[in-house]
């Protein structure tokens, strides 16, 4: 039985909202004058127990509730909702992304989880099919990606590269004359080394993945909501540890979700709450009463995400490289791929630290552009030094300012808070795996298949940072 | 050509033509399984028909279908011997593991339902460093995803075929630029592919040394209003 996602009750039938107006009506033309408050309309609400709460219904979000639904042991054995606060993903971090998987990391973890994604991706029409439904196209440019390397930075890009071979990544090296010769439109100068992804990379449409991991998740049974989670309501536990020192644990019992516009908020009693926030991780942390402590100790330790401004520019280039074109990131930092079929290309840069722009809001700044980032690739590719910019936009990485990688797993002192957020701008291509990863944590106590122990909350508090040394 | 009297009935138009031996792809002609081209259509259809109808067609067709193979296999020997197949028992004679070291030079897994890992088996067994020539004509499970698998066989294939692959698109052609060595490609009649004109162009520029086959550059495009056919009835302006 297909759930709408909507309604609590679980009769099986399809039209319960029309027959409760219906009823109401009738009520109504018995009792004339009397106001009908016996059947009061609570479907924009979400229901009042519920075993998991996810905040953020991205591409995190989802891809845990599709997880949890997936590796529940009885059908129906856990009661997941999803609360997100705006069901048009205008500033969602997922629809605005470039869309590219890429396996070219320094930790095997990430690579691990790059390559997981990749299969579940090819896959894609297996794990999320739903009855009726027509299958996914995720548009996906098996193209690969093409790291640059300079002169400083060639040595770690070898390492790397062995390290992703053995995890299993089907990555080359290639000096600039193969470059030269494989891709005639690149300018070598300045180019040491390069690493060219030949399977499992490329980009894809975010979107497809993302109503597509929505519908089956709905289909799953999974509760969503519209609205903005405002509170936790959590009790504490003084416990002792082996050394006798004090330590206050919490656990959040209950949830309270406000709905658009309204004063209106729902109590959810709930067992597990989980951060798929993204930019705004911070804040529901602090919620919890995460970071809310002397600094130095492990109370005082805030969740180190914040929102990161990013644009992304499309322009138009005529005699631009051709259909062989991989998503090339430069040296100086500078990307770009193809888009399409018509000489279209789409790319950007990561700003400097001083370069770091406004993140109050997703305007785009075109001179960014003009300065740093057209130099730069005129640079690499002539063709590109007569372009013509056709539109841009701007969306926010989950940044996370301690090392750049993401948090995963319970935070140490709240108890039933997990996170899945930080991602620095490669959330989009871990996703399937960490949502897996998630699950397997909260249903079976640890993590099974790929173990992101080094992505815990704890690497905060001991300042030991799972860095990667990738230029990307 | 000949008229056939078949129980009371005189057909005048039926002519049971040998069909003409074209390599491999003829064979399956002779069973009437293959796609029809242009006029034989017709003929196929009557055939078809009259095969269904009456056994002394059926019978006749299949002891053609066993004359035309036992012709193939005396023109076409392998090494010059018999070709070497398995016994009743589907056991194959033990001089079969002398060939171990030959190297496979061409694959025809046409309508075959080879999929992503199974290609994995086709590009990494030793044997196949010396491909030249891979046709995957109407495979269903083929994809972009199975393209990007393609690349090992750069140093040797020289022939490759996806004409009719309904999963196929312009995304996973674009993997084709490792395959250096190759001189043709067969894109035809891929319904995945958004713009056939202009990805045959850009699939050309990607790969200068190699024909590509299968599209018109002008199809998808309409005519311009001055290339419209003039309407021969008004009188010409001078």
């Amino acid at each position: 039985v297909a759930h709408t996602g909507r309604t609590v009750g679980r009769l099986g039938e399809g039209d319960w909202d029309g027959k409760v107006s219906e009823i109401k009506k009738k009520i109504k033309s018995i009792l004339p004058g009397t106001s009908c408050d016996l059947l009061p309309d609570t479907s924009h609400l979400p229901p009042e127990h519920s075993d998991v709460v996810i905040v953020g219904g991205g591409v995190l979000g989802l891809s845990v509730a599709y997880w949890l639904k997936k590796l529940e042991s009885r059908r129906g054995g856990i009661r997941v909702l999803v609360v997100e606060r705006d069901h048009t993903y205008s500033q969602a971090s997922t629809g605005l992304s470039v869309g590219g998987i890429c396996q070219q990391f320094s930790l095997p973890e990430n690579i691990q989880l790059s390559l997981f994604s990749a299969s579940f991706l090819r896959n894609i029409n297996e794990y999320l099919a739903v009855t009726n439904a027509p299958p996914l196209d995720l548009q996906f440019n098996p193209s690969g990606y093409l790291l640059l390397a300079s002169e400083k930075d060639a040595a770690a890009m070898e390492s790397n590269v062995k390290v992703q071979k053995q995890e299993g990544a089907k990555v080359c090296l290639m000096s600039p004359d193969q470059l030269r010769n494989k891709f005639p439109w690149i300018n070598t100068e300045g180019v040491a080394l390069a690493s060219y992804g030949m399977e499992n990379e490329g980009w894809f449409d975010p979107w497809c993945l993302l109503q597509g991991l929505r519908q089956k998740v709905e289909s799953m049974g999974v509760f969503f909501c519209q609205g903005e989670v405002t509170r936790f309501v959590s009790s504490s536990q003084r416990m002792l540890t082996t050394d006798d020192e004090m330590v206050i644990l919490k656990r959040i019992h209950e949830v309270h979700v406000k709905m658009d516009h309204s004063l209106e908020y729902q109590p959810v009693e709930c067992a597990i709450v989980i951060n798929a926030a993204g930019a705004w991780s911070a804040q529901i942390a602090a919620l919890a009463g995460i970071g809310k402590g002397p600094p130095g100790t492990l109370q005082g330790t805030k969740l180190p995400v914040e929102p990161r401004k990013r644009d992304v520019y499309v322009w138009h280039c005529p005699q631009g490289p051709g259909l062989e074109t991989p998503l090339v990131a430069d040296t100086s930092g500078a990307y770009f791929r193809r888009e399409g079929l018509g000489s279209n290309y789409l790319g950007g840069r990561s700003p400097t630290e001083e370069e770091e722009p406004d993140p109050t809001n997703l305007e785009v700044d075109h001179d960014f552009f003009q300065e740093k980032v057209w130099p730069h690739l005129a640079l690499r590719v002539p063709a590109f030094e007569t372009l013509k910019v056709q539109t841009a936009w701007a969306g926010y990485y989950d940044y996370n300012t301690f090392d750049q990688n993401g948090v995963v797993g319970p935070h140490p002192l709240v108890v039933n808070m997990y996170f899945a957020t930080g991602f620095s701008g490669h959330g989009l291509q871990q996703a399937p795996g960490v949502g897996r990863a998630v699950a397997e944590m909260i249903l079976q106590g640890s993590f099974q298949t790929i173990d992101l122990s080094s992505f815990l909350f704890n690497r905060f508090y001991l300042g030991e940072k799972t860095q990667e040394n990738t230029t990307m | 050509m000949w008229d056939l009297v078949l129980g009371d009935r005189r057909i005048n138009s039926l002519r049971l033509v040998a069909r003409m031996w074209n390599g491999t792809r003829g064979i399956h002609r002779l069973g009437g399984a293959v796609v029809p081209e242009g006029n034989q259509k017709k003929e196929r259809t009557m055939l078809q028909f009259l095969t269904n109808h009456f056994y002394d067609v059926e019978a006749l067709r299949g002891y053609l279908l066993q004359r035309e193979m036992s012709k193939v296999h005396m023109k076409n020997r392998f090494r010059d011997k018999e070709w070497i197949r398995p016994d009743k028992y589907g056991h194959f004679s033990p001089e079969f593991w002398n060939f171990q070291e030959v190297p496979v030079e061409a694959v025809d897994a046409s309508d075959c339902e080879i999929n992503y890992e199974g290609l994995d088996n086709l590009r990494e067994c030793v044997l196949l460093k010396e491909l030249q020539s891979l046709l995957l004509q109407r495979c269903p499970h083929v994809d972009d995803w199975c393209l990007s698998r393609l690349y090992p066989l750069a140093d040797s294939l020289q022939e490759l075929s996806l004409a009719g692959c309904p999963r196929v698109s312009e995304r996973g052609l674009a993997c084709l630029h490792h395959l250096q060595n190759l001189r043709r490609l067969d894109i035809s009649d891929l319904p995945a592919v958004s713009n056939p004109g202009l990805t045959q162009i850009l699939v050309e520029e990607m790969l200068p040394n190699c024909k590509v086959v299968g599209v018109d550059w002008a199809e998808g495009l309409k005519l311009g209003p001055e290339e419209q056919p003039q309407d021969t009835a008004s009188p010409v302006l001078a």
